[in-house]
């Protein structure tokens, strides 16, 4: 296994009085791509979320444990949410662009961090981005249309391209592809794909199949545990926990 | 025996009657209820019966009324009742035969209802008329007396010393719309920015137990009467600011334009505040995630994000609260001053269009003088322009609307 | 390798978030201070006129003082006892002719005078009789008392006499009058419009019309009330019943548009469930939808009554802030109705009348806040989540 960009110890987590997630550890391989699966409620998501800190904003959740990324405590007092999560973006279930020109959904962040400002350096920003996100071919004539004229599949690939300009090291998906028809599906896919030279990805879906097709290691949940954690080839193939493998034969979930 | 007489007795006998014939009727039917098949439940016979022993009465004295009141024609009290009864008795006579197992009693009454309820709407309809109506009407007696042009180019108000023949110069409304856009304004310069701000922190920043305390406290403002805030205007408020205007070197007219605007920007907080709040919360939370996983801080992500996706409501909000200052009457008639001023110092006293208004239909003028009769003009523009107002609120808040609902 | 560790640049960003949220704190606490201060202000002003100063007198109940009213206290109290209670003995003891011939020892009502001067407001009184107060005072023969009169007296010319009854009896007439007629008329039309009513133009207007009539300046309904009610149709000016008519007029959305939104959120199911049983439209809205929306109509309503209740500026149109010392009887007698009252009265130059009307102001805002507080309490109490 190569090295770990962000390993999880003993993580656990309430909402208010019921524990959601009962001691996770997990190491996340650098410029990989990791999936985690398990049925609704397993504690997912909200495992995902607790790398960039998204529960911070939800005032009953309590943590314990901790998530080193690159050795360094993301819930250490002196660890800054907000540049925290310029290092560890997002993207979320449903395509979310912002009710504003497709230009200024990526121009966005990196106008605020600081990253590019001035009008040809922006633009240059924005079109690599949008390269990278697959997505210039189909929009470069329209740059200044509302984001949210695309279609799914093309506003999602917005906001995977709004999320890479703020240049993050690990990129969050949580279900990208949930409300995706297959077609628009395949190109994320092959956009993650493309993407995990540069990033570290870690993606919740509920498809099987595509956490066997896109990830390199796969982390199967139940009921706020981590059951079982390996290369996605010998969960798929060769798991070792009878829950794994009821789930992933389709016999509960 | 007046219209209004007779109507009382014929309504305190024939509700009475109306109800032990129906009583009886659905006893009837009762009765015969498993013999036969009837079309329609016993106590549908008994308000079809009822209804047609009232209604034919009630309509006879609401036409002779009508034709009263339009002073067409008006009826000695005595034959309305006479006639009333007739048809009430002929209706009932005409309901009892009809009584039998295949009459749709039901869905007669039904329709009968049907009406009563197109009737409530239509009045909803007819006050918005009448008020348009009643004020056209007499503002066209005005404008008959003062040309229109006088009215919205003249600079001068002196309704006092205008007499039936001699009215030019009398009436220019420049200096009393003057008046009521300063104070309308100051009211705003403090309403928009309290009112947002505060929506901004009860919506994004405040927890569920300090949101649960301001919201309610916010709207105890809506709720104390224009009145009340008149007097606190006058009694309180103006006596601070004339003292604060001598500290800082400045005169001030225990009645002036700051003041009202002042109290009438607290009044309008709530309206803003309440109605911001609902679009800010109506944003959908997962741009707000969306912004914020990008690495963006709290007041980033407000000012950037949400503010402009609910602006076409913030701004619906504002319109809405001018149009509260602009008709609103207590406050500057208790503390904004009756006289006519053009100036741009917030320390001298202005009067407005409401304040003028009721002076001019307090005092002790005919209803025919061109006083009296200016108090329609300014109505007029007064309603025109909230109704503009109005609709351009209206259709902004349908854009925003359409665009995340 | 402290990348996530706090930076110069997100400093300055974080200091921009301080001032931001400081000036939203700031914006929310300037709106409860003046909520605050606003009430302090009014029960500062206000509470001392819900005691009133008394004096203890002989009353000689005779003949004499049939004829002139001011024999029946001795002279040197006639300058501090109240005229205006002095004027009402001859029919007193008309009414009760068992106390003629007889001299009591009374508590009996001061001059306006006199009560500022004892709770120590500005005044009119002469030295002389400052003195004569200080004196009784010593004496115990001065207090200030309960001021029952402020509830059971109408308005005065003299200000010790004062009192809100036929105000607030008034305002009991005119919101009968306005319940009357608006709540029928604005639930028939909201049932219609929301039940019954096709989608199509006209319902459209009307929509658009009801959203008109609740943004009108209140003003404008008084000059409909003047032209329409008074001018056309001749009900009599300054009369509770054409003061209920107007303020009916302008309840009438409110009720509609509240009324509206309770039968909407009845779901869908209800209705579809009771044709199902074979129910008619009219019997699934009568039967199922209506009691279902009761106590949202019921919110909507008061929540209207107390804005009529509040309500002043078109009442002065048709003139209701006329001086009305009786209580009205009927629904054409001229009456006057409580925030007209406080009207009139912080008109008044006299200081005595100033407390009197921020005593108004805290009896209307208490019963306008308990009102809204029964309405919010109802909606919550019978909230139903579908």
């Amino acid at each position: 296994m190569s090295k770990s960009k962000i390993s999880i110890n003993q993580l656990k987590l309430w909402y208010g009085e019921s524990q959601a997630l009962h001691g996770i550890d997990l190491g996340i391989a650098e410029k990989k791509i990791t999936s985690f699966i398990g049925p609704s409620g397993c504690g997912k998501s909200t495992l995902l979320r607790c790398l960039n800190r998204m529960n911070d904003h939800i005032s009953s959740c309590r943590i314990e444990g901790n998530v080193l990324m690159d050795d360094i405590d993301i819930y250490d007092p002196s660890v800054d949410v907000v540049q925290l999560r310029s290092h560890v973006g997002m993207v979320f279930q449903k395509p979310n662009p912002f009710p504003k020109s497709i230009y200024e959904n990526v121009a966005y962040a990196p106008r605020i961090h600081g990253i590019a400002s001035k009008g040809a350096e922006m633009d240059e920003l924005v079109e690599n981005v949008l390269k990278k996100a697959s997505l210039w071919n189909e929009v470069k004539d329209k740059l200044h249309e509302p984001g949210t004229a695309l279609s799914g599949g093309q506003q999602q690939r917005l906001c995977i391209a709004r999320t890479i300009a703020v240049k993050p090291e690990v990129i969050l998906m949580d279900e990208p592809c949930s409300a995706l028809d297959p077609i628009a599906s395949a190109k994320i896919e092959e956009l993650m794909d493309e993407l995990k030279k540069e990033y570290t990805i870690i993606i919740v879906t509920h498809s099987m199949q595509q956490a066997a097709r896109v990830s390199d290691f796969t982390a199967f949940f139940y009921m706020g545990n981590l059951i079982e954690f390996g290369n996605t080839g010998d969960i798929f193939t060769k798991p070792k926990q009878q829950q794994t493998e009821d789930y992933i034969t389709g016999r509960f979930g | 025996m007046n219209i209004s007489d007779a109507a009382f007795y014929f309504f305190i006998t024939a509700l009475p009657i109306a109800a032990v014939v129906g009583f009886l009727v659905r006893a009837k039917v009762q009765n015969a209820f498993n013999d036969t098949h009837w079309r329609s439940l016993p106590v549908h016979y008994a308000f079809y019966v009822g209804l047609f022993i009232v209604l034919p009465g009630a309509i006879t004295f609401f036409f002779a009324s009508a034709l009263h009141l339009l002073t067409l024609y008006t009826a000695d009290g005595f034959y309305v009742l006479v006639i009333a009864v007739l048809l009430s008795v002929l209706g009932s006579i005409y309901s009892l035969k009809n009584v039998r197992p295949t009459l749709c009693a039901r869905e007669s009454v039904e329709r009968i209802i049907r009406y009563f309820l197109v009737v409530a709407a239509l009045i909803s309809i007819l006050t918005t008329i009448g008020i348009v109506l009643a004020i056209v009407f007499e503002a066209i007696h005005f404008f008959k007396i003062v040309s229109l042009w006088e009215f919205l180019t003249g600079t001068h108000w002196a309704p006092d010393d205008a007499t039936e023949g001699n009215t030019t110069g009398m009436f220019g409304s420049i200096p009393i719309f003057a008046g009521t856009f300063m104070i309308t304004i100051i009211a705003m310069c403090v309403a928009v920015p309290v009112g947002i701000l505060s929506a901004v922190y009860m919506s994004e920043y405040a927890s569920e137990r300090v949101r649960n305390i301001a919201k309610p406290a916010l709207e105890i403002l809506a709720g104390i009467p224009t009145v009340v805030y008149g007097f606190f205007a006058a009694i309180t408020v103006s006596p601070l600011v004339v003292e604060f205007a001598e500290v800082v070197g400045l005169h001030a007219d225990y009645t002036n334009a700051l003041t009202p605007g002042l109290v009438m920007g607290i009044m309008i907080i709530p309206f803003i505040s309440s109605l911001s709040d609902d679009v800010i919360r109506a944003v959908p939370r997962s741009l707000r995630d969306a912004s914020l996983a990008l690495g963006t801080t709290n007041s980033e992500t407000i000012i950037k994000i949400v503010l402009p996706t609910a602006l076409p409501g913030i701004i619906a909000a504002c319109l809405l609260g001018v149009s509260r200052a602009l008709g609103e009457t207590m406050i500057v008639v208790m503390a904004a001053g009756l006289r006519p001023n053009l100036t741009w110092n917030p320390l001298e006293g202005m009067t407005t269009v409401t304040v003028r208004i009721v002076d001019a239909l307090t005092g002790d003028q005919a209803f025919n003088s061109p006083e009296t009769l200016s108090a329609f003009g300014l109505g007029l523009v007064l309603l025109v322009i909230t109704l503009m107002l109005n609709f351009i609120s209206i259709y902004v808040t349908r854009r925003f609307r359409s665009q995340y609902e | 390798m402290n990348k996530i560790v706090s930076t110069k640049a997100l400093k300055r960003r974080y200091r921009k978030e301080k001032i931001f949220k400081g000036a939203a704190v700031f914006a929310l606490l300037l709106a409860a201070s003046f909520l605050v201060f606003f009430f302090s202000n009014m029960i500062g002003k206000g509470m001392s006129a819900f005691s009133q100063a008394e004096i203890l007198v002989d009353v000689h109940y005779n003949e004499a003082s049939v004829k002139s009213y001011r024999k029946a206290v001795d002279k040197p109290y006639r300058k501090i006892v109240s005229r205006g209670w002095l004027r009402t003995l001859p029919l007193y003891m008309e009414d009760n002719p068992e106390v003629m011939r007889t001299t009591r020892q009374e508590w009996v009502l001061a001059t306006a005078d006199v009560d500022q001067y004892l709770k120590g407001y500005t005044n009119r009184l002469k030295d002389k009789h400052k003195q004569q107060i200080d004196k009784l005072q010593e004496e115990g023969r001065v207090k200030l008392a309960f001021n029952t009169g402020f509830f059971t007296r109408g308005d005065s010319k003299m200000a010790e006499l004062a009192g809100i009854k036929s105000a607030v009896i008034g305002s009991i007439l005119v919101l009968l009058v306005t319940l009357a007629i608006a709540l029928p008329i604005g639930v028939m039309t909201a049932i219609y419009l929301e039940e019954f009513a096709p989608d199509n133009r006209i319902t459209q207007l009307v929509e658009v019309n009801i959203n008109n009539l609740a943004a009108i300046p209140s003003i404008l309904f008084g000059l409909l009330g003047l032209a329409i009610f008074i001018n056309f149709f001749g009900v009599p000016r300054s009369s509770a019943l054409v003061g209920g008519l107007t303020l009916a007029l302008m309840t009438l959305p409110v009720i509609i548009i509240t009324t509206r939104a309770a039968l909407r959120a009845v779901p869908s199911s209800i209705r579809e469930a009771a044709y199902g049983l074979g129910a008619s439209r009219w019997q699934a809205v009568f039967h199922h939808v209506l009691p279902l929306a009761f106590p949202g109509i019921l919110t909507g309503t008061i929540i209207g009554l107390a804005q009529a209740m509040g309500e002043t500026a078109p009442l002065l149109v048709i003139g209701m802030m006329a001086y009305i010392p009786d209580a009205p009887t009927s629904f054409t007698d001229a009456a006057t109705v409580l925030p007209a009252q406080i009207f009139t009265w912080a008109g008044e130059s006299i200081r005595a009348y100033e407390e009197r009307t921020a005593a108004a102001i805290l009896v209307l805002v208490t019963i306008l806040l308990s009102m809204n507080a029964f309405a919010i309490w109802l909606r919550k109490r019978f909230e139903t989540r579908w």
